[in-house]
Parts: structure tokens; sequence; C-alpha cells
């Protein structure tokens, strides 16, 4: 029986994105915004839009693929598909599944996307406003815990307890994001750098680890990827970028209600990394760059973790700033600004950033890169990951 | 003397019917919570089937209202209307470790800028909230001195 895996089958051909505004400040509507980023990811590869033949999304999506099919006069639908889960846990699932069905035939040029204008729309941040709460939030919301910061914080506070992890670890999280950010032209946080002392002074959101800085921004824009075998990518304009291992879901019961998943202090991500790295024959030493999905900094960590890539037993070292810059970095992360300062683009701009990457034209370029991580939204369930490489990694 | 730990106006439980002998326990100060007739085992939030022994004869049992703080939150910034200018509170995460070692979300009672430990033994306190359409009770803790 032939291996089953997706690694080296399908490619990125195509990157595209939008400009990126802060939330309720872009001038066109949600689904104009996917638009934008859907042709600008066709043109950059050089595929006529109306040859694409699916739509991978996440996180509840409302342009739909029906709709975008029709807008864009798409000659014949073959894909149309939603990942389960809220935020950013599905970025890498959406792009797994778009490589999935390029590559059992159910499709031939699928496109994964996220567009996003909360603005026009509701607010992450704001707690259930109505006046009963149902489901898990009837055992949560009256107690006041309803935004997504205070769904995870006490993982976090678990963790970093359990672990003597200090705050200034996810401090130096953060900082990388906005470092980056600054020489980004289309960064919502270039010009408004964070320095240590910036940081220290933040209000908090919730203690004991959630300062200002911590926490992700909210944003409109889109972001979207064009996906085709990999045969095909070898015939198109850019360098293909391979698809080398994904993986989605959670561990054992990672979902249980009311905060009583066994293993509580996790990203989730415990079975998906492993999967992950299985399909892809690869472990965190072989990557050069990092993309982790920051909701919030405390995510980030947890996230690292489960991928192999820090050791809680030496976290506070590993995690200071000029550790994860471009610049003489061991672990570049978070090169374009992340969530945190490029744009909540719910991890579709890393997707797009580790391409660039691949390709060497990334603003800030990590030299020779060959490999490149992207570990999705943390905490949530399903959670997503995937890396992808250069011809190079076959 | 305010009997309640959060202001008025955040959303109440709705009292679903999955869930209704945990609500009913609460109005007489006593803890309820799910346990299998098949296995004999707790499980919360409430579900429709056991994890464990995927038997649908789920029952429910009176459970010591004791446990220890497994983690923790001091939210600051006001993420409802009714939590304008009221300032930080404390969330926890309680472990029952009598009922299989469940868990259950709720306010740890006394000043909200307490140190809290994690593994500090609490009691449940019922606050009952009377004058809601339908009444409801919520379960509160407090350290065990």
């Amino acid at each position: 029986m032939s291996e089953r895996t997706l690694r080296g089958k399908v490619a990125i051909a195509g990157i595209g994105e939008t400009t990126y505004y802060k939330h309720g400040q872009s001038p066109d509507a949600e689904f104009k915004l996917a638009l934008q980023a859907i042709v600008n990811a066709c043109r950059d590869a050089g595929v006529d839009p109306r040859d694409v033949d699916g739509f991978a999304s996440y996180g509840g999506d409302r342009s739909d693929g029906p709709r975008l099919a029709a807008a864009l006069g798409i000659r014949e639908l073959r894909f149309s598909n939603m990942h389960w889960g809220g935020g950013g846990g599905g970025v890498a699932a959406a792009v797994a599944n778009a490589g999935a069905a390029v590559h059992s035939g159910m499709a031939n040029c699928v496109i994964a996307f996220r567009s996003l204008a909360q603005g026009q729309f509701a607010r992450y941040g704001r707690g259930n406003q109505s006046a009963a709460a149902g489901g898990d939030d009837a055992f949560l919301a009256p107690y006041g815990l309803m935004s997504p910061a205070q769904r995870f914080a006490m993982k976090i506070t678990r963790f970093m307890t359990e672990h003597g992890i200090r705050h200034e670890a996810l401090r130096a999280i953060a900082m990388a994001s906005y470092h980056h950010a600054q020489s980004n032209p289309n960064a919502v946080m270039r010009g408004r750098p964070l320095s240590e002392e910036k940081y220290d002074a933040s209000r908090w959101i919730i203690e004991p680890f959630h300062r200002l800085f911590d926490c992700c921004q909210e944003n409109d824009g889109a972001g979207a990827v064009l996906v085709v075998p990999a045969d095909r990518a070898r015939g198109l304009r850019h360098k293909p970028v391979y698809l080398l291992g994904a993986a989605q879901g959670g561990h054992h019961r990672s979902a249980a209600p009311v905060h009583n998943a066994p293993d509580y202090a996790s990203a989730h991500f415990r079975t998906v990394a492993r999967n992950m790295w299985e399909m892809a024959k690869l472990g965190p030493a072989d990557c050069d760059v990092v993309q982790a999905y920051e909701n919030f900094t405390g995510g980030v960590l947890l996230s690292l973790v489960e991928h192999g890539f820090v050791d809680p037993k030496t976290a506070n070292e590993q995690l200071v700033l000029d550790n994860l810059l471009v610049s003489g970095g061991r672990m570049p992360m978070n090169t374009s600004g992340g969530n945190l300062a490029e744009c909540y683009m719910h991890g579709l701009e890393m997707v797009n950033e580790a391409v660039r990457q691949l390709r060497g034209t990334a603003i800030n370029q990590v030299k020779d890169a060959k490999v490149v991580a992207v570990l999705g939204g943390p905490m949530v369930t399903p959670v997503s990951s995937l890396v992808v490489g250069t011809e190079d990694t076959l | 003397m305010s009997t309640r730990y959060l202001p008025e106006g955040l959303p109440a439980p709705a009292q679903e019917p999955i869930a209704q002998p945990y609500w009913e326990g609460t109005r007489v100060s006593r803890l309820v919570v799910q346990k299998c007739n098949g296995c004999g085992k707790h499980q919360w939030g409430p579900e429709w089937i056991c994890h464990r022994c995927h038997s649908f004869d789920l029952g429910w049992a009176e459970v010591a209202p004791r446990g220890r703080i497994y983690s923790w939150q001091r939210p600051h910034h006001p993420v409802h209307p009714a939590l304008n200018g009221h300032g930080p509170y404390l969330v926890v995460l309680v472990e029952l470790p009598e009922a299989d070692g469940i868990r259950m979300v709720g306010n740890l009672l006394g000043d909200p800028m307490q140190e809290v430990t994690i593994g500090a033994e609490v009691e449940a306190v019922f606050e009952p909230h009377d004058a809601a359409t339908p009444p409801y009770t919520l379960v509160q803790w407090r350290l065990v001195k």
C-alpha cells in the first residue's frame, strides 16, 4: 500500500492580501476584501481566477464559497469547504483541506482564504450581550467569564505557574512581532514600536499574564493562497512552496465542556504537532523560521512547547527578544509582525509570510530559509499547523 | 449587604433541560452533578452520553461542595456593560476530588485583590438570585479557613 501523505504532493503557487486596516476602518465591504485577496493570489500565480475550482476557509468565514464562485464567474465549483471551530484554529487546516482536495483529485486549483472585517460585524472581545446564556456559557458567563482572553487565561496561569515561567518570556514574544512589523509597509503597527517600558506600563486585561500587549488586536482585511498539485506548480511563475506536513484536531477530550479537558493547561497541539512532524519527516530543529499565531502571547508559549520548539524548563532563557529576531536570532519568529503587529488576519497573513520566506522575497528575510512552520491559533479546538518547504526539502 | 459577587445585568444561566437537576439542586444549596448509572463515574458539564462507557443512562448525584483551586484569573477589562467601572474580580476553576476530579468555574469570594494559590481548598457558597425570572442560584467559592 502506498504511503498516505500530502508531503510534497501539493504546493502553494500564489499568495494574495489586501491592505490591512485597523478594525472598522476598511472602506471596502468584507466580501469585497475577500475577492481582492483571491484575485491577488491568482495574479501572483499567473492563474485566471475563473480556473479556481474550490474554496476552503475556517472560523465561520462569512464570505461563502458558492457566492465567491458566482461573483468570480468560476467555471465549475468542485470543492467548497468550511473547517469547524472558531478564530484562527483552522488556518493551517484550510490550507491542508485545499491540498487534500487537489491531491485526491476532487479539485484542481483551490483557494484557502480568510476575510475579516469585524468593524462591520461584532467584536470578538465583547462578551455575550443576551439576557440568558445557554450551553457551556450557562456555567461561565454569569461569573463574568465571557471573552476569548478569559476562556484561555486559566490554561496559561496553570502552565506558567507550574513551570515557573516569567511574564518576561511573553513580553519577548510580543516585542518580536512589533519589532518585525516596523519594516513592513502593510503592518498595522508600523511606526508604533514596543519597548520593554511601554509593555510593562500597559494596563492589565487579565492578571496574572495578560497585559494589553499580550492580546491581539482586531483588524479588517483578507488573505488568500492558491493551492495546486505539485506538478502544476512547477510550471507556474514562482518557485513552488511545498506542503510538507499538516495536521488538525485536538488531543483526548480537548473540547470537554466547562473547562474539563483532562490535559487542561494546553494549546491542544500535543497530538496535532506529532502528526504534522510525522508527515513532514521533520522536527522543530529543521525549521529556519516559525510563524506562531498570537491570539494571546501565553498561547504562543504553549504552542511552541507542544511543537517542541521550546522546553518549559528553559523557556525563560529561550524566550528572549534577541533569540526571536531575523537579525541574529536562533528561532526567528513572526517575521512580518504576526497577528499582533502586522494584522490579525486569523493567521492567513502568516501563511503568506511563510511563502515569502521560502521564495526569498520577505521584507525581513531569513537567509536561505528552506523550511517554515506555521502554528495555527492555539487553545481553541480544533487547532491546526503546517510546515512548508522549498524544492530542496523534498 | 449585597449578596451577589458581580453586578446585576450579566447574562443569567439559561437552565436548559439537560442540566435541570443541577439547577434545581442549587436552589436548595445542594451541588448535584451527572453520575453515570452505567459505570458510576461523575462527569461535568452535562452531556447526553457518558464519555467513558457510552451509557445513555446518566443519573444525578449530590457531591460534597468542596474542592481545590485548579487555576484562576483576575479580569480587569470589562467585557460586558454590566462590568463597566466595577474593577477587577476573581474567577476560579475548582477541581472536585470527591467527584472524580470534575471541574467547575465560579468566582472566589472575598477581596478581589487577594493572592490566589493553586491547590488551595475551597467550599461552595450558594448565591441565590431570587428576583430573577426565572429565579436561579449561582455556585460561588470561598477559601476554607
